[in-house]
């Protein structure tokens, strides 16, 4: 029984449950609701828990165990001796492959089921007659580890399949046995789903741990490959698929930043001015109108402003102020990705700094335009540097917002790593080389693959930083005024 | 002591200063407003004049005959003989077609017999076998076909190939411009809506005028089905947790920040996530829309999050203070009463969390949704594993293609794209205004 159709049944025995146990509640209060110390469905539900949480968590159990303790077994049957590490697993996914291969073979019903295990001779033709192509030449003692492994896998998953539903069963007897008039099973049905709710919370903790987990994993890979100091400080980026590449971060950072530099650029003085208008001289016509129309700027998706910046702000710089200048004959550069992108933030800067300058008291205006300052005086003198921290904080958001945008420089900044100091020149960025090498053909033991994941490290330690400096500024500012 | 004289009915220099740097000061802040929409509109204008052409599609309509001879040598209808045929067998039959036609109208040409063939798509010598091996009997008939024009007779239809840009292109001539008007005269040649864009999957860089949407519609469509069956169970759990049952302590509060610091990680540190987590370590297939969904599930948690705890929060606390004071639990308070007050505020909220799943790229670019899949993926919850496309990968895709016929599908993707987005906005703003209580 596949893991999907015990999972039906699992459901199915709970329902079961659920009415035998709503049934049984009533029947032991006489059919009185008015007698028993829950609602009749808690009952139900009680039951159904007991059937379904322990099954469940065998079952999650028994799917990491069995491939686990499979390979070992398995790896039992191999040859032992001349195997170093790096051979031994490429053996174990042969084995892996052909077991899944056999497995095709007898779905699609060229081999029997019971002759797929004792089958021997020249597999690959076989199997390739059948339609399934395997790759190598197969050696007999992988045909053989494969049997085993097949042979393993189907005893394992018919126990599985008896062990869980024999626990349902057990769960759903035991969850009977305890209803009574007198049984809380409001309590316990709460605790179950307060439990959920917890689990729910917790899988933001999970992602956030999977994040770093998994980068500081292979980036200790990459730094076992690669010396550390290197990455940091050398100013080359040449990756290299035959060895002897160089992998310095600065190149790539220096895009980056040059590119967010010019973004901010862009988008702080557009976003700040617009946000002064808004909160500070429109009317709230014209604010009901203006500001969901910059904020449809923040809704649009990077791509859009990746195939904008390709399409139509890239051959205009190059037509119109790159070549006429002599700066350079690129579509794609740090200008055409820095302006695009210094648009797609107006609205980052924008809001936040509306919230912000409207959280400032109104009486401090008040005061200011009482001593005979004009509307103007009093922003630039009153309010703007009251809200000045929360401004700031908003500028690191976009900043980091900056950092880590990825299609808009994949499309418009391109490919070549360079530090130099020409906008209309094409750079390149962390997340384009992130991007880069590890689409296509990737081999996880190659340094050139690795680097990515060192590349993503930095640069979600890059943002995480400007965000929490960020956070800490506004929340400060705002508890300041409330 | 002289002081300058000064009259209330006069401005002085100095508040005429200070009152011009006012206005300009205004000016400088509707400049910005105005700069902001300059760009939302030159955005939106680029991308829809580059893309209407691909709701358009130009169709070429021949009679074609089929002789027995060269598609069933056995005379028998035996598919296994009929099946030898590749489309390089039909391909002549299709221009033998279009130089008839060309007769037929008593148009002299000086153009070769292949020239003559590259008017008509690519893709059409695969139809008219799928056709013919569908249907045996039409062998030894003439029947009428409409077929797709090649993609620069699409551009020139278009506007986008001129018979001057032809002198420059390789792939296409002057003469057979003339001879491309010729046919529109008759009425051989037709540009209309067209509905493959959004049925036919993918095709190679060869034919843009056969690439469409379809597959990555689909996908695109899988992934939101798995982000709003995954997503708004755990954000919504999640969110009833913190707002109405956490104790305040550090554990929470770490939550809470990791939450607000999740909504900020760029989008492709949870690519390399799905990469190394789900792919390589629970070794789900690459380009599967379940690990696209799963991804897009975990960045648009803390969208529903926070706008899920902000609709808990608006519910009055007199509403549960009713509910316990009558003797409700804790958690029916919560799941009778508080949560379906605050179910417009939850829905809008992932209506709009979806929104920006559908439009992010960058995350599915590393978990290898750009490889190139013609295959329709199977329905549901099996295709949820077969490789797929998604809209805004699509277009990434596409932009990367030589021919220019891409740029303009590239640009009616985006279109599709916007549109969608477009309707699940306005359903959350409709959603929020049609509930939306005040208390």
């Amino acid at each position: 029984m596949s893991a999907f159709s015990i999972l039906i049944l699992l459901f199915a025995l709970a329902a079961i449950g659920y009415v035998l146990g709503r049934g049984r509640a009533m029947k032991s209060a006489g059919g009185s609701i008015r007698a028993l110390h829950s609602l009749p469905h808690y009952y139900g539900w009680n039951v159904a828990l007991f059937t379904l949480v322990p099954a469940l968590a065998l079952l999650a159990l028994w799917l990491v165990v069995q491939p686990a303790w499979i390979d070992a077994q398995v790896a039992k049957t191999l040859p032992q001796g001349a195997l170093d590490d790096g051979a031994y697993s490429l053996m174990i996914s042969d084995v892996r492959r052909l077991a899944d291969g056999l497995d095709r073979a007898v779905a699609k019903g060229a081999i029997a089921p019971d002759v797929a295990n004792s089958i021997s001779g020249d597999i690959r033709a076989q199997l390739g007659a059948a339609g399934v192509a395997l790759g190598a030449e197969v050696k007999p003692e992988v045909l053989i580890a494969a049997q085993e492994m097949r042979r393993l896998g189907q005893v394992g998953d018919m126990w599985r399949s008896v062990a869980v539903v024999a626990l349902a069963v057990l769960g759903l007897l035991f969850g009977l046995r305890m209803i009574n008039r007198d049984f809380r099973a409001r309590n316990t049905v709460e605790r179950a789903v307060l439990a959920l709710l917890i689990g729910a919370a917790l899988i933001a903790i999970l992602t956030t741990l999977g994040i770093v987990l998994s980068m500081l994993f292979e980036t200790r890979h990459f730094f076992a490959q690669y010396p550390a100091f290197d990455f940091f400080f050398s100013t080359k980026w040449a990756p290299n698929f035959r060895g002897g590449s160089d992998l310095g971060i600065l190149p790539l950072l220096w895009g980056t930043l040059y590119i967010s530099f010019i973004a901010l650029l862009v988008a702080v003085p557009i976003g700040l001015f617009a946000a002064i208008y808004m909160s500070e001289y429109a009317g709230p016509k014209a604010r009901t109108f203006i500001k969901p129309l910059i904020e449809v700027l923040a809704g649009i998706p990077t791509i859009v402003y990746g195939l904008f910046a390709l399409l139509t702000v890239g051959p205009l710089l190059r037509d119109y102020f790159a070549q006429p200048m002599g700066l350079g004959e690129s579509a794609s550069s740090v200008m055409t990705a820095g302006l695009v992108m210094g648009v797609m933030l107006i609205p980052f800067v924008s809001s936040l700094s509306d919230d912000i300058i409207n959280a400032v008291p109104q009486a401090m205006r008040d005061g200011s335009l009482a001593l005979g300052s004009t509307h103007s005086e009093t922003i630039r003198k009153v309010v703007l540097p009251a809200a000045l921290p929360g401004v700031v904080g908003a500028i690191l958001l976009a900043a980091s917002r900056a950092i880590g945008e990825t299609m808009i420089v994949v499309m418009g900044a391109g490919a070549a790593a360079k530090m130099d100091l020409n906008p209309f020149e094409a750079m390149t960025t962390v997340t384009v080389k992130i991007v880069s090498q590890l689409t296509g053909d990737t081999d996880f033991a190659a340094p050139e693959t690795l680097v990515a994941f060192a590349l993503g490290l930095t640069l979600f330690v890059i943002t995480l930083g400007l965000n929490v400096v960020a956070l800490v500024i506004v929340r400060k500012y705002r508890e300041q005024y409330e | 002591m002289s002081r300058p004289k000064t009259s209330l009915y006069t401005t002085s220099a100095r508040t005429k200063k200070r009152n011009a740097a006012e206005r300009r000061f205004r000016a400088y802040g509707l400049f910005a407003v105005g700069l902001a929409m300059a760009a939302l509109a030159m955005l939106l204008t680029s991308i829809f004049s580059s893309g209407s052409g691909a709701f358009q599609q130009t169709y070429i309509t021949l009679d074609v005959e089929l002789p027995e001879a060269k598609l069933d040598k056995s005379g028998t209808r035996d598919m296994a003989v009929m099946k030898k045929v590749s489309t390089f067998g039909y391909a002549p039959l299709i221009t033998k077609a279009l130089m008839a036609k060309l007769e037929e109208m008593g148009i002299e040409t000086p153009l070769k017999k292949k020239q003559i063939g590259a008017l008509v798509s690519k893709a059409a010598p695969a139809k008219l076998r799928d056709f013919v091996l569908a249907n045996p009997d039409v062998i030894g008939t003439t029947q009428r076909f409409e077929f797709l024009a090649s993609g620069r007779i699409d551009g020139y239809m278009k506007g986008r190939v001129t018979h001057e840009s032809a002198e420059r292109d390789g792939k296409i001539s002057p003469e057979q411009l003339d001879l491309v008007d010729a046919l529109v005269a008759d009425g051989a040649i037709v540009k209309r809506f067209n509905w493959a864009f959004f049925t036919s999957p993918d095709a190679s860089g060869q034919r843009p005028e056969s690439a469409g949407l379809g597959v990555a519609i689909l996908g695109s469509l899988y992934m939101m089905l798995v982000v709003l069956v995954l997503a708004l169970p755990i954000g919504v759990g999640a969110s009833i947790y913190l707002e109405e049952f956490a104790p305040k302590n550090r554990w929470t509060d770490i939550i809470e920040v990791n939450i607000s610091n999740l909504a900020a990680v760029p989008s492709i540190v949870f690519g390399i996530l799905g990469l190394t987590i789900f792919i390589n370590f629970a070794g789900l297939p690459q380009s599967a829309p379940i690990v696209g969904g799963l991804v897009l599930t975990l960045m648009t948690l803390p969208t529903i999050v926070i706008s899920t705890r902000a609709a808990l929060k608006a519910v009055p606390p007199s509403i549960r203070e009713a509910a316990l004071g009558i003797g409700a639990s804790k958690m029916q308070t919560v799941f009778h009463h508080v949560l379906p007050l605050a179910a417009p505020g939850i829905l809008t909220g992932t209506i709009i969390g979806m929104a920006r799943a559908l439009g992010e790229t960058a995350p599915l670019l590393l978990i290898g949704m750009v490889a190139f899949v013609k295959e329709f993926p199977a329905a549901p919850l099996e295709g949820l594993f077969d490789p797929a496309s998604a809209l805004p990968v699509q277009v990434y895709n596409w932009t990367q293609r030589a021919d220019p016929g891409f740029v303009e599908r590239a640009s009616g993707a985006i279109i599709t794209l916007l549109l969608f987005l477009v309707i699940m906005n306005v359903a959350a703003v409709l959603l929020r205004r049609r509930f939306e209580r005040r208390w």
